[in-house]
């Protein structure tokens, strides 16, 4: 039960290393989702490498080049810093591709509606598309959060004390090298579930205000 | 700055480990995901205790991090008297990881197949088992090999959780690499360039598979 406890102290951390890496990405997403929209091609090409480089190398990798390579440069990197910079910026391109799966599913009508209407491309953007893609990408964003919740545990490679750091120290104290990883495993396990259950609840209520 | 020089001495070393690298991927593959088939059928299955037993096991596979399955099998294992080596821990449980997912995966495949062909089979008085593995399994599959391709791609780069046993892959070499000549940066980044050079052209594999599948459905 203590070693529950312990490994439960790790909780705010993954929590925490979740919600600020996708609050990196909602924000960092809308730029190269639209970027890669854009009719220059110097642009779309640029917004579409930097999303297939920032998701074509595992979260790991990228935790392990801001820290130890980074690092040893600039100082103010500590883990903390590291895993959330890495893991937001990796956000940033899933959740651009979400965004854009998000404005496809926009008909085409109601940009011309908006454009018939005399809206700029700005105001068409920010009034009647933008709420809706947030509406739409509810469900993929969604099952990303879960994934990231998950893949947060990667920053205990670098030394961030979150549940996976707190199960691998109990683990060496108790020398039970099984038991704190099953209760990490619950611990995920019982923050995953009602996620998927709340967010498809979520995605029913929000489905009925798209227009189609 | 010998960012780019030293690159050419980095370079067998990590191709070493990439090699490794791949190989995990492609046993976890392999294995998992033969597994995750079989778990999609169990999870349709008309008995209901194997059908909650099934669903249990996939959502308990996929609440877990890989990295924690993965220090489950390599640690936690030789206290139950099962040691395995980092090699053996790695295939295992990204395995049993990729059975988990692609069971899902191939869940909603074979979902996507017509009601209507289960029953004209049955109509023509071919039994279940028949039906399952003449008319449903193969449309099913094809219909799941663009997401499947996309998951193989996403094993590839869990691979990477394999340093934390130790097992000399390509992240391990680089970070070994990057402790004995102290271009952390360098290496580190010419490492994320060589698994970026295998997922990239993979991910446009996807969406052509998807391209393909769809001219034909």
């Amino acid at each position: 039960m203590d070693i529950f406890l312990t490994i439960l102290q790790g909780v705010p951390m993954t929590i925490g290393l979740t919600v600020a890496a996708l609050a990196i990405g909602a924000v960092g997403g809308i730029p190269l989702a639209l970027g890669r929209r854009s009719n220059v091609p110097i642009i779309s090409l640029a917004a579409v490498s930097i999303i297939e480089i920032l998701r074509g190398i595992p979260p790991i990798v990228w935790l392990f080049i801001i820290y130890f390579g980074l690092g040893t440069a600039l100082p103010m990197l500590d883990p903390i810093t590291s895993a959330v910079v890495g893991l937001g910026l990796i956000s940033c391109a899933y959740m651009a591709e979400i965004y854009r799966g998000g404005l496809s599913a926009i008909t085409r009508g109601q940009w011309e509606a908006s454009e018939a209407l005399g809206m700029g491309r700005g105001s068409v953007l920010t009034f009647i598309i933008g709420p809706q893609v947030f509406r739409v990408s509810v469900p993929a964003a969604a099952s990303y959060a879960i994934g990231l919740l998950k893949d947060s545990s990667v920053a205990y490679t670098i030394g961030v004390s979150e549940i996976v750091y707190f199960a691998n120290d109990q683990s060496r104290q108790t020398s039970d090298a099984l038991g704190p990883f099953f209760l990490a495993a619950l611990v995920y396990v019982i923050m995953t579930i009602p996620c998927a259950w709340a967010t498809r609840a979520l995605d029913a209520r929000l489905r009925m205000r798209v227009a189609r | 700055m010998n960012f780019l020089s030293d690159w050419p001495t980095f370079l067998p070393g990590l191709l070493a480990g990439l090699g490794v690298s791949v190989q995990v991927a492609l046993l976890s593959l392999v294995i998992g995901i033969p597994g995750g088939l079989l778990l999609a059928i169990g999870a349709s299955s008309r008995k209901k205790a194997v059908r909650l037993l099934i669903i249990g096991v996939v959502e308990i596979g996929r609440g877990t991090p890989a990295l924690v399955v993965l220090q489950i099998f390599y640690f936690g294992l030789p206290a139950s008297g099962l040691t395995l080596s980092s090699m053996a821990a790695s295939v295992v449980a990204l395995a049993a990881t990729t059975a988990a997912y692609t069971s899902e995966i191939l869940r909603g495949g074979l979902q996507a197949v017509p009601q209507g062909e289960v029953e004209a089979a049955g109509a023509l008085g071919m039994s279940r088992r028949d039906t399952l593995r003449f008319i449903v399994v193969p449309q099913g599959l094809r219909i799941a090999i663009p997401s499947l391709i996309g998951f193989a791609i996403l094993i590839f780069q869990a691979t990477s959780l394999a340093y934390t046993v130790a097992l000399p892959e390509l992240l391990s070499q680089a970070y070994s690499i990057g402790s004995s000549t102290f271009n952390y940066l360098s290496v580190l980044v010419l490492a994320g360039l060589m698994y970026a050079a295998i997922t990239i052209p993979a991910s446009w594999l996807t969406s052509r598979a998807e391209k393909r599948l769809a001219r034909h459905l």
